[in-house]
């Protein structure tokens, strides 16, 4: 068995209540940080962990929070980005719906280092029931003294509440998701000023992705330097990984950090392979976002060696042959799967989550979009593959949030190691319509 | 597509809409979450509980109300309403189906089982039966991928969908026999 940190209890019946979460040891690291750290001590320990943000970009969490500012007066703010909507990731919502205390628990230790006394979780409004689940677990924190006014007789006080969105993929952009908790449109702002000086209401903000908030308890519990023991290198801990696919298994895993790729594919324990004996054609690992990996850049990198699950393995090779861990959303696509379809469909999704306030990306997704449409239903011709590389790259570093790059990249990635088979729906329309293309070649190696 | 921008809104109901009592007290509970001056906040967690009370969706009437309650201009709704593409500007049916067609739904079937929905029930993406019990919608990744093919109606997620799931579902709902 991997070691499983947040996962730990999850299959402990009744864990979502508030009595068999507090038997199985939570809300400890609530007593242990209010009584006997300092707020700065709590930070420390999240810096010595080497935790990174669980939402894709990574970030480390404790430097995120060392940022905040803390003008005399002004109300700090801990956001949770519970808007999980990158495709390919459901990690959230498993650790949400099965242990909703320990997302709470890590809400008190996070807003206590960052001497916040209200705090919010922002949830996808699609996820309502779930909204439910919460805040009958925040009403029964409150009800034991977890949360409100005094918490502990420390004097220290927090509010915590529960919004949900209204269905908009941009909400996850953390300044989007500022501006819909103010109860406006999703547009992400201009940065700087960062949320950290300027966020919710004009005050500094801090947001993080749920499973980050969640890793500070075991955190705050063991040390960070425990938790660092945890993984491999920079890519300290577990990580929850959202399988889907043509897997047998799909479904949310914790690893520890340094698995190999191969294994969690195939192994046991994990994914069990590809799903009706079938071969694996290509993997997206880390969501939507992130560039398509071919058949035979999954398990090893360009230079042979075997592709881990960290942060440093998955992105080995760069844009040329490597990819990211992203969301963790590991997307794995079977031998009869058409790479042309896929990137239309993610094209697709970009175009209509896309929030219209930059042209760039307002104009470029939706140009995108067209061009593959038509080349997966062999109308298309091979202008439109250098055409796409084209959008790209006007795209690319010229909008305000980086969705746009987030759909510029997958493309450019689907060209770059399938152009092959997008040259086969041009060549050989007809036959491109009746069936799919197949595992592209690996290229032989340049000596 | 684009489903972030313009979206005419000018559907109409015929009564000014109220919440009862009930409903009232959740909203001040809500807006109670935030501080003074900064009750627009509970803005859209107000338009999905107005989309329920109403009808599943939201007229101007509606949105006129939830302006008034927040004391915040029609337009700030408007605005919000036509953002977000879970609130139905238009009237639905009682209970709409939202089929995920992202990548790992289409991995697994997904075409396949909106293909089967729309036989099923004689209408296309976009339609409402006559009977006005289903409304049919295609929706971008709802969290569901690792049980995919999957669609969400209201609060509930129907997952691993098969044709005779499909079927299973269809009929509880024309039933009303919705305790899934
Ligand atoms: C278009 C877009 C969508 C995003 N969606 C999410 C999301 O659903 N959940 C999330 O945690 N972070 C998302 N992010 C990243 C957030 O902006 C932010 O970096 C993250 O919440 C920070 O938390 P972390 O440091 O704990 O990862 C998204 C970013 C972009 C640009
Ligand atoms: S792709 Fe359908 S739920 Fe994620």
């Amino acid at each position: 068995m991997g070691r499983r940190i947040l996962l730990e209890h999850d299959n402990v019946s009744g864990i979502e209540t508030y009595e068999v979460y507090r038997k199985q040891g939570g809300y400890r690291s609530v007593e242990k940080a209010i009584k006997k750290m300092s707020p700065e001590q709590v930070v420390e320990e999240v810096q010595k962990s080497g935790l990174r943000g669980r939402g894709g970009a990574g970030f480390p969490t404790g430097m995120k929070w060392s940022f905040i500012a803390k003008p005399e007066g002004v109300p700090r703010y801990l956001l949770c980005n519970a808007d999980e909507s990158e495709p390919g990731t459901f990690k959230d919502r498993y650790l949400m719906e099965k242990i909703p205390h320990l997302l709470i628990e890590g809400m008190i230790v996070s807003s206590y280092a960052l001497g916040c006394n209200q705090s919010y979780i922002y949830i996808r409004g699609e996820y309502m029931w779930i909204l439910d689940i919460l805040e009958k677990a925040i009403a029964e924190a409150y009800a034991n003294g977890w949360l409100g006014k005094n918490i502990l007789g420390s004097g220290f006080n927090l509010d915590l509440s529960v919004a949900p969105g209204g269905g908009a993929y941009i909400c996850g952009e953390e300044t989007a998701l500022i501006e819909s908790l103010e109860g406006k449109r999703g547009n992400p702002r201009i940065k700087p000023p960062f949320p950290a000086v300027k966020g919710l209401w004009g005050c500094p903000t801090v947001v993080n992705n749920v499973e980050s908030i969640a890793a500070v308890v075991p955190i705050v519990n063991d040390g960070g330097e425990e938790y660092a023991k945890i993984g491999l290198g920079k890519s300290t801990g577990t990580k929850l990984i959202s399988a889907s696919g043509n897997l047998v298994r799909p479904g949310v895993y914790e690893i520890e950090m340094g698995i190999t790729v191969e294994e969690f594919i195939y192994g046991d324990e994990w994914c069990r392979g590809i799903a009706n004996g079938k071969k694996l054609k290509a993997c997206v690992p880390g969501g939507s976002s992130v560039p398509i990996l071919p058949h035979y850049l999954v398990c090893k990198t360009a230079t042979g060696e075997d592709r881990l699950m960290t942060y440093e393995s998955l992105a080995d090779g760069g844009f040329a042959s490597g990819s990211m861990l992203g969301s963790g959303g590991f997307i794995v696509f079977d031998e009869d799967q058409c790479v042309v379809r896929n990137t239309w469909n993610f094209a697709r999704f970009y175009a209509h989550e896309s929030c219209g306030q930059c042209s760039p990306c307002r104009e470029g997704t939706g140009w995108m979009e067209k061009v593959l449409n038509r080349l997966e239903h062999g109308q298309g011709n091979m202008r439109d593959i250098d055409l796409l590389a084209e959008i790209n790259k006007k795209i690319e570093g010229n909008t305000i949030c980086p969705l746009g790059d987030a759909a510029a990249w997958p493309v450019a990635a689907a060209i770059r190691h399938f152009r092959e088979e997008f040259e086969w729906h041009v060549n050989d329309r007809e036959t491109s319509q009746k069936r799919n293309y197949g595992l592209v070649k690996e290229p032989s190696p340049i000596k | 597509m684009s489903s972030h921008k313009h979206t005419p809104i000018s559907a109409r109901h015929t009564e000014k809409p109220s919440f009862n009592a009930e409903q009232m007290a959740e909203v001040q509970r809500v807006i109670a979450q935030y501080p003074e001056g900064k009750s627009k906040s509970a803005l859209i967690r107000i338009l999905h509980m107005a989309e329920e009370a109403f009808g599943g969706w939201l007229s101007i009437e509606t949105m006129d109300y939830v302006a008034e309650i927040l004391k915040i201009q029609p337009i700030e709704v408007y605005e919000v309403a036509t953002f977000y593409t879970m609130f139905n500007i238009e009237p639905v049916g009682k209970y709409v189906f939202e089929v995920c067609h992202t990548g790992p739904c289409m991995l697994v079937g997904s075409d396949n089982i909106i293909t089967y929905i729309e036989n099923k029930l004689g209408i296309k993406v976009g339609e409402t039966t006559k009977d006005g019990l289903f409304t049919l919608k295609t929706a971008e990744c709802l969290g569901a991928c690792g049980y995919a093919p999957m669609l969400q109606c209201g609060k509930i997620f129907h997952e691993h969908l098969t044709p005779e799931k499909v079927d299973q579902i269809i009929e509880a709902y024309r039933s009303g026999n919705t305790n899934f």
